[in-house]
């Protein structure tokens, strides 16, 4: 009886992680995958993993880690906003670059008291990342461009934005042989915590705290949040409940721009404090493939960016490994397309035994009836 | 070109659109467009005085920059008219790059194609079995493959080009095509460019003389592999039984599949060729880059611009050649000549928006005359008013222009049907 019981307990609690086989699937597809790339070219797996651990403990590695960890979060919130409304954003790229560049302009330019001046440039980067998307938002709503298109030609216009605006007959200074914006006065810049030779952690980490907290709040708790996810379910049934399906594409991008404006910040007022020529790039992508590895869900998107901040920082120490540390890239492709297809294999596993269910369930109905 | 599409089935409760007929043969309209295009470049550059708009040199260049665009954008049309969209291009063509610089490396020019198509196919395959297998969302996948190709590229250059080169992110120089010119034409037609006469007919004869000098002459077998690409593009999927199957997949993968196609068969095709494609776009790349190496970042979102060369060219083989050359053209034109002579690109502008105004007329649709004047206006007034363009918005014209001719003809376009929609075999309705 025991043993029973015992069999039951575990039955029940596969049920109720029913929703982790994905994810677990997925981390050992990825896992697999990433041993045999490494023993391909020659190196020991596990040693090859421990050394990148033991390399969050040197330096300034961990700290790094979290400061990109805020980062890619609010990058992947920014492409889970649109994933739930089945948009998607393929435009954080440039977003991020305009707000980041427009932000340091004006930070650069206007001078106000304390907290007001970095609030203000926080706001000028929403501002300015949503304007970006506004041009997509709405030639998908006046003329059914797929946005998909529209955004990825705005990223590259925007490359061209920031190279014109930071030309020296713009607002560029030569600083050294590095061409930037006007440095942001102090009032401007967010004040990280300093732990001495560990680093600087970032003070606008606690912006993509709390921005995942809104995102968590506004998507289970508001009515928006509702409508948003309700259209990106099954766009007709929301259309037949009164949600107006432009008004809501239009809504969603803008808010997702306004978010990806914000990428740029934490570096730029916590350690640049200027927009520079070799500002980071790609955090856009990113951000849209830990949207997917997280699921859309806010502790998702804060587990996927740690995992994606890890591999990029900890990669150092596969050099010393004898492997490329480009390695790293080739992991996070492969964990990408692994949750992916993990997801719609368990999606269809789990339809299959819908499908049985549903056939045993019916039959055993129709069946005394056919009896009689 | 002239052939009508496949119209999917009415089935059940949807209608079928009305057929569309085209008024004039494609064909027609792509001569017309191309000695239009031509006719605007030789009056602008005989009236601005800017001789480098049609230099045989800015030619040249167009046509090694717009090679790559022009693969990648048959690549998007192999695979968006079974149905998949392909943003991972870009990845495919990144692996390409170093699939060819290898076997460019070890084996010559000509292999060097061979494994640049190769390397894309890979990733074409990737994305097959990602989406028509697996059932995963199209963008999604490419999303990926794009992250993965760099990563993959950056990891097996480091591995395997660092050692010779002594540099990760490129790769040793490779051996380039022998390019060969039709001597008595190349010499007489730069007797023609050189010499512009008096009277602005012979200018304007000696700026087409250039367009084609640039044509004819250091012709790399790599225009000839890209042009005969095209033809075999437009005959397999417009010609063969085969294509029939593969562009009703992209239309309606159900009526197909109660017709027995094996539409996954089909699929898989048309996504690996269009990973092959974009594989020997990266070659064209590599081969046409002087010295000829694989760099990182070389493609430079190319793939991207292929993808809009094909949404310009309405998912058509000739409309894709007519975007990939206007696409080159602007980035070729960044390579050859001063930032004044891309300003008179302003002034070539107004002249396609004068001559709108004018066809328009003649039509009587007043409401796009009124626009198109407008357009023409501020486009003259900004010629007027300004000295050059900034360059840094020149590699982006075709950006730009892609957006406008979204903004403006999106409702003209018909992508295939049920492109980048999900299929399941034995679930249709």
């Amino acid at each position: 009886m025991i043993w029973l019981s015992a069999l039951r307990l575990v039955l029940a609690t596969v049920k109720k992680w029913g929703p982790l086989r994905a994810p677990v699937l997925a981390v050992v597809f990825a896992a697999v995958l990433c041993a045999v790339v490494l023993l391909f070219s020659g190196a020991n797996p596990f040693s090859a993993f421990g050394a990148m651990i033991a390399q969050v403990r040197e330096g300034q590695v961990a700290v790094d880690i979290v400061n990109s960890t805020a980062i890619y979060m609010l990058a992947a919130l920014a492409a889970a906003i649109g994933f739930h409304m089945n948009l998607l954003n393929i435009g954080i790229e440039g977003q991020y670059r305009v707000g980041a560049v427009v932000a340091a302009i004006v930070g650069g330019a206007v001078v106000l008291p304390g907290v007001l001046h970095w609030l203000v440039i926080l706001v000028v980067a929403a501002l300015a990342g949503a304007l970006w998307a506004l041009l997509p938002a709405v030639l998908k709503v006046t003329r059914g461009v797929h946005e998909v298109i529209s955004t990825i030609m705005m990223n590259a216009i925007a490359f061209g934005l920031a190279a014109f605006l930071i030309r020296r007959d713009q607002f560029g200074v030569l600083v050294g042989n590095n061409v930037t914006t006007d440095p942001i006065p102090p009032s401007g810049q967010v004040p990280g915590i300093d732990l001495g030779s560990r680093g600087t952690v970032f003070g606008l980490v606690f912006l993509a705290v709390a921005a995942a907290a809104v995102y968590a709040v506004v998507m289970d708790r508001t009515r928006f949040g509702f409508e948003l996810k309700a259209s990106g379910l099954s766009p007709t049934a929301a259309a037949a409940g009164g949600v107006n399906a432009k008004k809501m594409i239009m809504v969603s991008l803008l808010v997702s721009g306004a978010v990806a404006g914000l990428v740029g910040m934490p570096e730029i007022l916590g350690r640049d404090h200027a927009y520079t020529l070799n500002f980071a790039q790609g955090y856009g992508f990113a951000g849209i493939g830990i949207a997917l590895l997280g699921r859309n869900h806010p502790l998702g998107i804060a587990f996927g960016s740690l995992l994606w901040a890890f591999l990029e920082k900890a990669k150092g120490a596969l050099d010393n490994e004898g492997v490329p540390k480009e390695i790293a890239t080739i992991m996070q492709g492969a964990i990408v397309l692994s949750v992916v297809v993990a997801y719609e294999i368990v999606k269809r596993m789990d339809l299959v035994a819908e499908q049985r269910r549903v056939g045993r369930a019916t039959a055993a109905v129709v069946e005394p009836e056919a009896v009689k | 070109m002239s052939v009508v599409d496949v119209q999917p089935t009415p089935s059940g409760m949807t209608m079928a659109p009305p057929p569309r007929t085209r008024k004039y043969p494609g064909w027609l309209i792509f001569t017309i467009g191309t000695i239009g295009a031509v006719l605007v470049l030789a009056l602008t550059s005989e009236l601005t005085g800017e001789h480098a708009l049609t230099s045989s040199s800015t030619m040249q260049n167009t046509i090694t920059l717009g090679l790559p665009i022009l693969l990648c954008g048959l690549g998007g049309i192999w695979s968006e008219r079974s149905g998949m969209i392909n943003i991972g291009l870009e990845g495919m063509m990144i692996l390409g790059t170093w699939g060819a610089a290898f076997g460019g490396y070890h084996w010559g020019p000509w292999m060097a194609v061979v494994t640049g198509a190769i390397c894309g196919a890979l990733g074409g395959a990737l994305h097959a079995v990602a989406t028509v297998t697996f059932g995963v969302n199209h963008i999604v996948s490419g999303v990926a493959i794009n992250l993965l190709g760099a990563g993959v590229t950056k990891y097996l250059s480091t591995l395997i080009f660092q050692p010779i080169s002594n540099n990760p992110r490129d790769s040793p120089p490779i051996e380039q095509f022998d390019t060969f010119s039709s001597p008595g034409l190349s010499d007489s037609l730069l007797r023609m460019e050189k010499d512009r006469g008096n009277s602005s007919v012979q200018g304007m004869a000696s700026d087409v003389a250039g367009l084609v000098r640039g044509l004819v002459t250091g012709v790399s077998p790599m225009l000839i592999i890209g042009i005969l690409l095209v033809i075999a593009t437009y005959v397999v999927l417009w010609r063969t039984p085969f294509g029939l199957r593969l562009r009703s997949c992209g239309e309606n993968p159900v009526a197909a599949e109660s017709l027995g196609v094996n539409v996954y068969f089909h699929k898989y095709m048309a996504v690996v060729a269009s990973g092959a494609l974009a594989g020997i776009a990266g070659a064209a790349l590599v081969l046409g880059s002087s010295p000829s190496i694989y760099q990182e970042g070389q493609t430079a979102n190319r793939g991207f611009i292929g993808l809009a060369a094909m949404i310009f060219g309405n998912w058509r083989p000739g409309g894709t050649l007519a975007g990939a050359g206007l696409f080159g053209y602007a980035d070729g034109l960044r390579l050859s000549a001063t930032p004044e002579a891309v300003h008179a690109l302003l002034y070539s502008a107004f002249i396609v928006a004068g001559a709108l105004v004018l066809w328009q007329l003649y039509r009587r649709k007043l409401r796009t005359v009124f626009f198109a004047a407008i357009g023409a206006v501020l486009v003259y007034a900004l010629y007027y008013f300004t000295d050059e363009l900034p360059e840094q918005f020149l590699p982006y014209t075709p950006h730009i222009i892609t957006l406008v001719v979204l903004a403006l003809a999106a409702q003209r376009l018909r992508p295939p049907a049920t492109d980048g929609m999900p299929y399941r075999r034995g679930e249709g309705d």
